[in-house]
């Protein structure tokens, strides 16, 4: 089977840009991708183009032409909607279709625009990827269904908030020299726990801020790369998906994302890969407990393990397994139909050496992106190995 | 999208719910079930009954929110919790009383429909 390869990605800054329309947020990341790849404009032949919320904050649909026409295109293109894992969907999507041979060459990322709704519309706004009958009537917001996942790992695994907060804090001293970061400040354990709650036991720096920004990834056939010559040294060589029932109380586990480990599992089968191999984790921690459930997940620790990975150096910058060099959802920012693949362009940009924190990562060669919708309904996770 | 349309289904089961009559949805594996379904997600049974809600249930997790969505502005802060009742389980809002302790995890309480503060139906856990 063929491996894609990355041959180029953008991005834009990630932060407070209220005025700007998503389809200029994503010129922007995707004509970087183009001059990143050098790849030319005719040759590309599909735009996959993830994005959530979009009816409620531009009162956009059908956005995948737009997209496309924004990047000055008018090809195939089709929007992925799959809540906070949209882009991760639409990667997926585009990884299979270079992989059975019907496109060589494709634009694949998404672009949100979110602080022109405000605090309380985005909360509003972000409820609808959970359940609405039976959990958004209920009072519950996306800070409160994480919170709830919270309290019952802490019940289950033991935990604390400080425990937590040791993910903040990792998270914001990776995202110091990411220029494309929301946050490129650090912070304490001990800001953390004294910012205010949301969402008892989360405070507000157990959270991802709101952030308007776009990323975008040109994907091509390894046979296309070669042909033009392209410095297109990593590969997609493991993609899965997983999906679980909408509403938490709907399932088994309160704490656990089965929907995340199957789509590890997948991906490493198809990758021939297993959570040992993995050498640097870009994990979807839109809340400080997320990025907990995710290391579980995905096999880089055991359930209830997790807990402690931050705090015990396990996933810092120097540590076994660095997670979420960029900053991760919580500091460099989560423009919701933007971050997976952003978190495909941050992976392949550690990879290749040209991230501000490559230095951590100097010689991996395997790397997993991990995306999650709602409260991980849906997953998709993704392996990037250098090429050669 | 209209206000005055009601969702069939689950608004029958909150007037059930309401007039003491709640239900659950059980398939032939015995696994539980909010209204609308048509088949059991965990199995794939689509012989789906009604069955009695026990009358109350455990708490399993909970939270306390103080940032809430519009709906909710001036009801904040109030405790939502995941409720156990056995074949199923439900999210509401826990409801104790003034003066009253902090509910537990592990703790039981009824079930009944409350009314947030701009006049909507919600289900609502008593543990007063």
């Amino acid at each position: 089977m063929t491996d894609p390869r990355v041959a180029g990605v953008g991005l834009t800054h990630f932060g407070s840009h209220p005025e700007r329309t998503s389809r200029d947020l994503f010129a922007e990341a995707g004509l970087a991708a183009l001059d990143d790849s050098g790849v030319a404009r005719d040759d590309v032949e599909a735009v996959y183009y993830g994005n959530f919320m979009g009816e409620l904050s531009e009162h956009q649909g059908h956005a995948g032409p737009l997209a496309a026409e924004a990047v000055g295109l008018t090809v195939p293109a089709t929007r992925y909607e799959s809540a906070c894992a949209s882009a991760g969907v639409a990667f997926r999507e585009a990884v299979k279709s270079v992989r059975t041979g019907e496109q060589d060459v494709v634009l694949v990322g998404g672009a949100e625009r979110m602080n022109n709704l405000g605090t309380a519309r985005t909360t509003e706004a972000l409820a609808i990827a959970a359940d609405d009958l039976y959990e958004v009537k209920a009072g519950l917001t996306f800070p409160g269904a994480y919170a709830i996942m919270a309290d019952a790992y802490f019940d289950e695994f033991g935990g604390t908030n400080e425990d937590l907060a040791h993910v903040a804090v990792k998270n914001h001293a990776n995202a110091v020299p990411n220029e494309h970061a929301q946050y490129q400040r650090e912070i304490t354990v001990e800001q953390a726990l004294d910012s205010p709650m949301i969402a008892d036991p989360l405070h507000l720096y157990d959270a991802c801020p709101i952030t308007d920004g776009a990323s975008a990834v040109v994907l091509t056939s390894p046979e296309y790369a070669d042909a033009h010559d392209f410095d297109a040294n990593v590969a997609v060589t493991g993609t899965g998906q997983g999906g679980d029932n909408m509403a938490l109380h709907d399932r088994a586990s309160l704490c656990e994302t089965p929907a995340a480990t199957d789509a590890a599992n997948e991906a490493y089968d198809d990758a021939g890969v297993t959570a040992n191999d993995v050498e640097v984790a870009e994990v979807h921690d839109c809340f400080t407990i997320a990025e907990v459930m995710a290391l579980e997940s995905l096999g880089l620790f055991e359930p209830g393990e997790g807990i402690s990975a931050a705090r015990d150096g396990v996933t810092t910058q120097d540590g076994q397994v660095p997670v979420n060099l960029s900053g991760g959802l919580k500091a460099k920012g989560h423009p919701v139909g933007a971050t997976g693949t952003s978190q495909i362009a941050e992976i392949t940009r550690l990879l290749r050496g040209d991230h501000p924190n490559s230095e951590h990562v100097e010689n991996a060669r395997v790397g997993v992106t991990h995306n999650a919708g709602g409260t991980v309904a849906s997953a998709v996770v993704h392996v990037l190995e250098v090429a050669n | 999208m209209s206000e005055n349309v009601r969702n069939a289904g689950h608004d029958d089961w909150l007037d059930a719910l309401e007039s003491g009559e709640g239900y659950y949805l059980e398939c032939g594996s015995g696994h539980g079930l909010l209204p609308p379904r048509r088949v059991c997600p965990h199995c794939g049974s689509r012989e789906l009954s009604e069955q009695e809600l026990p009358e109350t249930g455990t708490v399993q997790a909970q939270t306390t929110i103080h940032v809430p969505a519009p709906s909710f502005q001036g009801d904040a802060p109030y405790s939502t919790a995941v409720v156990d009742f056995g074949p199923v389980s439900i999210t509401g809002q826990l409801v104790v009383g003034d003066g009253a302790a902090a509910v537990e995890n592990g703790a039981e309480v009824g079930i009944a429909v409350g009314e947030t503060g701009q006049g909507e139906r919600l289900v609502v856990f008593d543990a007063t």
